[in-house]
């Protein structure tokens, strides 16, 4: 081929073309339209999610009192608005599902790995459109049948998020059989949305970037993003796996995991964890991408260590493969491959020590613009920091052994899940908020929800820390049936209503969020003057994304250059020898690079 | 440039593999296809060693030599299917139709066999479910007391369970392959379906040959 065939017009979507609101709005294949809907559905869950936090909150905080609106709820879950324990284990079992599957998933890999992945690496769409519109379409059916759980016989699922085995195969002690069934099935099919949309962003990332994306001039969020599709297309199979087998033992009488017929419920707990640590990383490593971004951007300065940085995602992802044993230390596993998964899991702080130093390596010194989304991605670095070091107190099984299943763990996941994804979605949704919409969000507005927002959450999460050092367990009902834990009471309400206030201040985000569609102020191409090819097309990028194909001359961080004639450079900006000492726009054919600025 | 050049103009990989995109995304698929084999074949090596007892010795309980011309069978296809994608490689679209068709055949007859096999098993008692699993060996020729146990029917069905619906969707999916080379879809520049289909097929194959082993064999 040779190389002006490139540089000519792709995508064909040159000629206006009105598709109707159906195929535009409901069922539309472009990349850009499914980041929106991924984005409206899973904050909808995150809601849900919430919803759900808040009424165990309230049992905690307020043990066997009235909760306000929860005459509501039929006497089923909470009569006279007391929560019922059964009600409550569903509570924390959805809490969880809602807040994994159908939040935090969809938006880190859904919303922007198909806003950033085309855009960034210069395509006009995914490899596989249809696919992708599958894949969006199948999370709110799965969603509603979630959700459905609620309303049948029995309430939903209530063996926990990890629904271990034998709790959760027969509903002889939770009282839930159609819940857990429902839970089993929806989960199996939101798996597939997740496999498609793996497909789709690996095959994407490896086979259509613009000529000149090397690997490595891959912006950070791509490869993160790259590297978690493959963590959900080899770990997501897994689940669906147990998640089939499970479902056989609750409904066609098979004792894969129960004890009854000589199962091994064990092997239940090694199939969740050797999918649930990938997850972990899953809901962590786009966020790091995102925030990377945005440090490098809004400090105007180089990302530090690139390479760094890119290899430690791949040694993250590679070692969230070897460590899930961590989560066993209790349930009776061999204490020699206790030591093992031990030694693999404190590994793990190595490249993620070297991704928080390159980030505050590259603040360091920096031009640090102090907008919204920079506030928040430091947010993010610093509570992730807080969760990884609780992190290392769980890896060590003796101490383990002590903290496990304490509010201890549940602090710990609240800093890296809270703190660390939902402040990186903050910092990702501020940041390309004008990309997706074309209107920039109200700084102010950001900037009280994001110091609002981290005070509470810190008031909410940081407590819980104490709470678990002092034996209170986790998923627990009622605190107080235990004497030595009725002095935590005060702390338990301290909490409950932090997080009442943490909660209430996302409204500000909400109002922000929707005031902003209509009366944010345009954004132009590139408000936030960044390197990468997103912003050089316009907000919101046409259908088909480039007019023409971009070519790529250079890596996605080169800020504050002493050459640049402002402080940045595109990534399709050519090299200055070749323009004559001027930088242009977009290139012409003519520009094109010479084959070895193409290779691979 | 008019629409249709546009269309069909080569959007593959500058940087990229030298892959088109629909091969490229089977087989990162098949990746993902293979974990979730990983997973069953995982727990049924886990049962098995954890419960030796439940299992009986090969040949007892499963008819061993039916499933060996079933294999036998199935291998047969991949090499009908490697026909048909060597005669549209060569443009030759009756063949491409004759070696489809028998690949379908052949594939259709897999499950069928499997399906009769199910339903021997299942009338001796050979079943999934715990309470009423009582299986009876056929190389006992007394009949004898029930051998084996429950996992070692749950185990069964569900890993050659999910293998032949694997072969159901292949079949299906080759038909509709079928119908388009009837109409003369695939030509010798371009037969992307037949080969995507293909490698699919030769996984299931694949599958199948290790499923073989360690399911009937060992």
């Amino acid at each position: 081929m040779s190389t002006t065939t490139v540089a000519e017009p792709h995508a064909g979507h040159e000629e206006h073309h009105d598709l109707g609101f159906v195929r535009t709005y409901l069922f539309s294949t472009d990349h850009k339209m499914i980041a929106r809907q991924f984005l409206f559905v899973s904050l909808f869950f995150l809601l849900v999610g919430g919803i759900l936090a808040g009424m165990v909150r309230w049992q905690l905080g307020f043990p066997g009192q009235p909760m306000p609106f929860g005459n509501l709820l039929p006497d089923t879950m909470a009569p006279g608005g007391i929560i019922l324990p059964e009600f409550y284990n569903s509570l924390v079992t959805m809490h969880a599902t809602f807040m994994v599957f159908f939040a935090l998933m969809p938006m880190l890999a859904g919303v922007f790995g198909n806003l950033l992945i085309p855009l960034q690496i210069g395509a006009d769409d995914m490899a596989f459109p249809k696919l992708n519109m599958l894949s969006f379409w199948i999370t709110p059916v799965a969603g509603a049948i979630m959700l459905a759980s609620f309303f049948v016989e029995g309430g939903a699922a209530g063996a926990g998020w990890t629904s271990y085995a034998p709790l959760s195969t027969s509903g002889e002690w939770t009282g839930v059989y159609m819940g857990q069934i429902l839970w089993l099935v929806s989960l199996i099919i939101v798996g597939f949305s997740s496999i498609t949309g793996a497909v789709n962003y690996v095959s994407t990332v490896i086979n259509m970037r613009a000529p000149g994306m090397t690997w490595f001039r891959i912006p950070l969020a791509t490869w993160s993003l790259f590297i978690t599709a493959w963590l959900l297309l080899l770990a997501v199979p897994i689940l669906t796996g147990g998640l089939i087998l499970l479902l056989f033992d609750q409904t066609i009488g098979t004792a894969f995991f129960r004890t009854a017929g000589s199962g091994e419920p064990l092997l239940w707990q090694h199939i969740f964890w050797f999918f649930g640590h990938p997850e972990v990383y899953i809901l962590i490593l786009p966020a790091m991408g995102m925030v990377s971004e945005v440090i490098a951007c809004r400090s105007r300065k180089p990302i530090f260590g690139y390479h760094a940085m890119v290899l430690a995602l791949a040694a993250i992802a590679f070692l969230g493969w070897i460590v899930w044993g961590h989560h066993m230390f209790q349930s009776g596993m061999n204490p020699m491959l206790g030591m093992t998964f031990m030694a693999t899991t404190m590994v793990i702080a190595v490249p993620s020590a070297i991704k928080t130093f390159n980030w505050l390596g590259t603040l360091w010194k920096g031009d640090i613009h102090f907008d919204t989304p920079l506030l928040h991605g430091v947010s993010f670095v610093s509570l992730f920091i807080i969760g990884g070091l609780s992190g290392i107190f769980m890896a060590v099984a003796p101490v383990d052994i002590y903290f496990h299943d304490t509010y201890f763990i549940v602090a710990h996941l609240h800093y890296v899940l809270v703190g660390g994804s939902l402040f990186g979605l903050f910092c990702g949704i501020t940041f390309w908020y004008p990309k997706m919409f074309g209107r920039m969000m109200h700084e102010g507005l950001g900037k009280i929800h994001w110091v609002l927002s981290f005070i509470f959450y810190n008031l909410t999460f940081f407590p819980m820390h104490n709470l678990g050092v002092q034996g209170m367990m986790r998923r627990i009902y009622d605190p107080n049936q235990y004497e030595f834990l009725q002095a935590l009471q005060p702390m338990n309400t301290f909490i409950s209503i932090n997080m009442f206030i943490f909660a209430s201040v996302q409204a500000i985000f909400v109002f922000n969020f929707l005031w902003s569609l209509k009366k944010g102020k345009e954004a132009g191409n590139n408000p936030w003057k960044s390197n990468t090819l997103e912003w050089t097309v316009p907000s919101p990028p046409p259908h088909g994304n480039f007019p023409q194909m971009p070519i790529v001359y250079r890596g996605p961080y080169e800020y504050s250059h002493p050459d640049a004639e402002e402080d940045y450079w595109p990534q399709d900006m050519p090299p200055v020898s070749d323009t004559g000492g001027q930088s242009v726009g977009a290139p012409t054919p003519e520009t094109v690079p010479p084959e070895s600025v193409l290779g691979d | 440039m008019s629409h249709a050049a546009i269309a069909t103009m080569d959007r593959s990989p500058m940087p990229g593999m030298k892959v088109y995109n629909n091969k490229l995304g089977m087989w990162v698929f098949l990746l993902s296809e293979v974990m979730f084999f990983t997973s069953l074949i995982g727990s049924y090596v886990i049962l098995r060693f954890a419960h030796p007892e439940h299992w009986t010795d090969p040949g007892v309980v499963l008819n061993v030599p039916l499933t060996a011309l079933n294999t036998f069978f199935l291998i047969c296809s991949s090499v009908t299917m490697v026909k048909a994608f060597a005669a549209i490689e060569a443009g030759n679209q009756k063949a491409l139709q004759m070696w489809l068709l028998a690949t379908i055949i052949i594939g259709a007859s897999f499950v069928g066999i499997q399906v009769v096999e199910y339903i021997a098993l299942g009338g001796e008692g050979f079943l999934p479910a715990l309470d009423a699993y009582h299986a009876v060996g056929r190389g006992n020729p007394h009949g004898g007391p029930a051998l084996g146990g429950p996992l070692y029917g749950a185990t069964f069905y569900a890993m050659t369970g999910f293998h032949g619906a694997h072969v159901s969707l292949g079949v299906i999916a080759l038909i509709f392959v079928y119908i388009k080379s009837l109409r003369g879809g695939y030509t010798k520049e371009n037969h992307q379906g037949v080969e995507v289909i293909g490698l699919y097929w030769h996984f299931v194959d694949l599958v199948w040959i290790i499923l073989f082993t360690i399911v009937y064999l060992i």
